[in-house]
């Protein structure tokens, strides 16, 4: 188990006994159930578990997307269920990063343009940006391919470009929601490696929502099994 | 999102559905013209108008009587505006109203009906003493011929009827002479010689009460031709025919109207004026101006009510204009709204990715509220420019009509910067307007929603 980074004391995200339920008409649907959970910085989490049972529902709580009906979301010492909606997307914008299964990369926009956006919202300067999308990109092995639009790209080529958009910003915690979820085994398993090479930064924490156990148990640190809303279970990869 | 990196990105989506928001653009455009093609003619019609007018000298001037409180002839029945008793209108009195201060001149109202004779032919007609400053007045700016070489000179100008009358080819006229007939006023006592330049004949007509009527003619030379009557002033020589100048009018001293009242008061001897019109140096200075006429003893009136009516109804006219044209932009308006809540339907999932990458409500709210702004201003600056060209056309069709008629050139439509700058700053305005309810749909959506289904 690699406890990599000093977390002075403080874990990257704590759910405290945290619900969210949506009413529809007289039916209460507890998505996320009373979830309680600690994730130390640097971890590298996988959330495992059926259809429906509230992973992307969780894990866009801790995304700052979505508030809970009851509970606290503490990332990095901030309560997100307290702050403002303002205050959230300023969190969105600095200190999480999402990569989503169907990439979500705008159409019109190049790679670079897609890359960039991330930099507009946080109003980096313009001199600046160039540098940190050919950064970003470069990290993730598409230094080269800068001028392409999405569709020009395969897959897992796509994958990458979302993902070098999602730390353009330099986040704390990366969010993924089934990043291999439309990638063959092969691109997926190259994606969990870059992943595993992103988590080495120092303070990176990594939440990676899945339902392939064998992948989950290769690369994460920590797994944590969700069924109908609840944590079912949460301990050490291997 | 700092405004660069916002009009970057509303321009952007605005050039993705090109088409879309083209048209909706154009319809802002057509609104804007609308508006300004109907207001640039009201603005038009009211310069001309007001142009005419000042030209008319209508609104500079005030018109001097004597004061008649005679009591007992229903005259005047109301009591007199000032204490001041009632004053001979003389040429004292003249002079005295030139000394007031923004007086331009003051001049008699001299016409009088005569009969001239050309090529051997009698016409009768009514002959107009004409000030010197009425060649500024722009009544005679589209003449043939020319204005009188001097206030004294032996010359007349011809209204057009009246020309066509002594000869359908009227340029013809211009250099030829005509002799007038009139009546000279003489005072019994002293039978003298006439000053006149033109030898005068002596059949000279008695009449009771200190003068007699003689019988004169005058020889003048046709130096032009005028289209439209000159007036100038009321009761001026709008209806005269053969117009000479002032000053020879003057010393013509004809048989006018207000020779027999002077006769009933025994003023025969002195020459008085039957009105007198004052010019202001502008229609600011009339109200003063006639309040302290009336206040030496005279008669005084003005048409300031008329200009002051004149001008609300233009501002009435251009309101309603306003109003009719501002439906169209209104209906446009209607197409910004739904070109908004359209792209929002197409552009969900982008909005939920611009929301997760950490753009605020206000981002997005911003966002589209730009992309109705740049709409509203290139369809405000395409439609001045539409409007402008309605209005330039408009006058052309106008001129063309005008023209076949044989009748000088107007401008009915005027496009000022006010206008332009206005018109784009309302168009620019309704569409914001119009983006209110879109921006802030766009905001409110649910990113979790907006990301769940591909
Ligand atoms: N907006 C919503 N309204 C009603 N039910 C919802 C809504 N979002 C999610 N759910 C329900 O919550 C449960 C969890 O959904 P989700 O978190 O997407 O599951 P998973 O990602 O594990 O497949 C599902 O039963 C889903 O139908
Ligand atoms: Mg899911």
């Amino acid at each position: 188990m690699p406890p990599s980074t000093p977390s002075n004391g403080q874990p990257a995200i704590r759910l405290d006994h945290i619900s969210r339920h949506y009413t529809m008409g007289e039916a209460v649907i507890r998505a996320v159930d009373d979830v309680s959970l600690d994730l130390p910085t640097g971890e590298f989490l996988a959330l495992l578990g059926s259809s429906g049972s509230g992973k992307s529902t969780l894990l866009n709580l801790i995304a700052g997307l979505d508030r809970p009906t009851s509970g606290a979301v503490i990332a990095h010492g901030q309560d997100l269920s307290k702050v403002s909606s303002l205050e959230l997307a300023r969190y969105r914008r600095q200190t999480v990063g999402m990569v989503f299964q169907s990439f979500n990369l705008l159409p019109r926009m190049t790679l670079e343009e897609n890359v960039e956006l991330p930099l507009r919202l946080a109003e980096v300067e313009r001199g600046d940006r160039a540098a940190r999308v050919q950064e970003a990109l470069g990290r993730v092995g598409l230094g080269k391919r800068i001028t392409h639009r999405p569709s020009e790209l395969s897959g897992g080529e796509q994958q990458r470009a979302a993902i070098a958009r999602a730390l353009v910003n330099r986040p704390k915690i990366l969010l993924a929601d089934e990043p291999t979820g439309n990638l063959d085994s092969a691109t997926g398993e190259s994606i969990l490696t870059l992943l595993k090479e992103i988590q080495k930064n120092p303070g990176m924490t990594i939440v990676m929502v899945t339902h392939e156990r064998p992948l989950a148990e290769r690369y994460a640190d920590r797994l944590a099994v969700m069924g109908d809303g609840k944590l079912l279970s949460n301990g050490a990869a291997r | 999102m700092k405004p660069r990196d916002l009009s970057d990105l509303a321009l952007r989506n605005l050039r993705e559905a090109i088409l879309r928001n083209s048209l909706t653009t154009l319809g802002i455009a057509v609104g804007v013209a609308s508006l300004v093609a109907m207001l640039s003619l009201g603005v038009g019609l009211q310069q001309l108008a007001s142009k005419r007018l000042s030209q008319s000298g209508l609104f500079d001037s005030v018109f001097v009587t004597p004061r008649m409180n005679l009591r007992g002839m229903g005259r005047d029945a109301m009591p007199a505006p000032t204490d001041k008793p009632p004053r001979l209108l003389d040429e004292n009195a003249r002079q005295e109203i030139a000394r007031l201060p923004n007086v331009v001149e003051v001049y008699p109202q001299i016409r009088f009906f005569t009969e001239v004779r050309y090529d051997g032919k009698p016409f009768a007609t009514m002959v107009a003493g004409m000030p010197a400053s009425s060649k500024a007045s722009g009544s005679f700016d589209g003449m043939q011929g020319s204005f009188f070489s001097g206030d004294g000179a032996y010359e007349t100008i011809l209204q057009s009827e009246f020309a066509k009358e002594l000869n359908p080819q009227t340029s013809a006229l211009i250099g030829k002479e005509l002799v007038l007939r009139y009546a000279e006023r003489q005072s019994l006592p002293q039978d003298s010689a006439n000053s006149s330049a033109t030898p005068p004949s002596s059949n000279s007509a008695s009449l009771p009460g200190g003068f007699s009527v003689v019988p004169k003619e005058m020889r003048l030379r046709i130096v032009g031709v005028v289209d439209t009557e000159p007036a100038s002033g009321f009761g001026g020589y709008g209806n005269g025919r053969l117009l000479i100048p002032l000053q020879v009018a003057m010393t013509l001293r004809a048989a006018q109207i207000n020779d027999l009242r002077d006769i009933v008061r025994g003023t025969a001897s002195a020459q008085t004026f039957a009105s007198l019109t004052v010019r202001a140096k502008g229609p600011a200075y009339v109200e003063a101006l006639e309040a302290s006429i009336k206040n030496m003893g005279f008669g005084a009136f003005s048409l300031l009510d008329a200009s002051k009516s004149l001008a609300t109804f233009f501002r009435v006219l251009d309101m309603l204009l306003g109003i009719f044209s501002s439906l169209a932009l209104f209906v446009a308006t209607l197409g910004i709204v739904n070109t908004l809540v359209m792209a929002i339907l197409e552009r969900r999932r982008e909005i939920g990715v611009l929301k997760a990458l950490g753009a605020s409500d206000r981002d997005v709210k911003q966002l589209f509220f730009f992309e109705a702004g740049v709409m509203g201003l290139f369809g405000g600056v395409f439609g001045a420019f539409l409007g402008w060209l309605i209005g330039r056309a408009l006058t052309f069709g106008t001129n063309v009509y005008l023209h076949r008629r044989d009748l000088p050139s107007v401008e009915i439509t005027s496009v000022p910067w006010w206008l332009v700058l206005g018109a784009i700053a309302f168009a620019v305005f309704v569409s914001l307007v119009a983006g209110l309810y879109p921006a802030s749909r766009a905001a409110r959506l649910n990113p979790v929603e907006a990301l769940r289904y591909e």
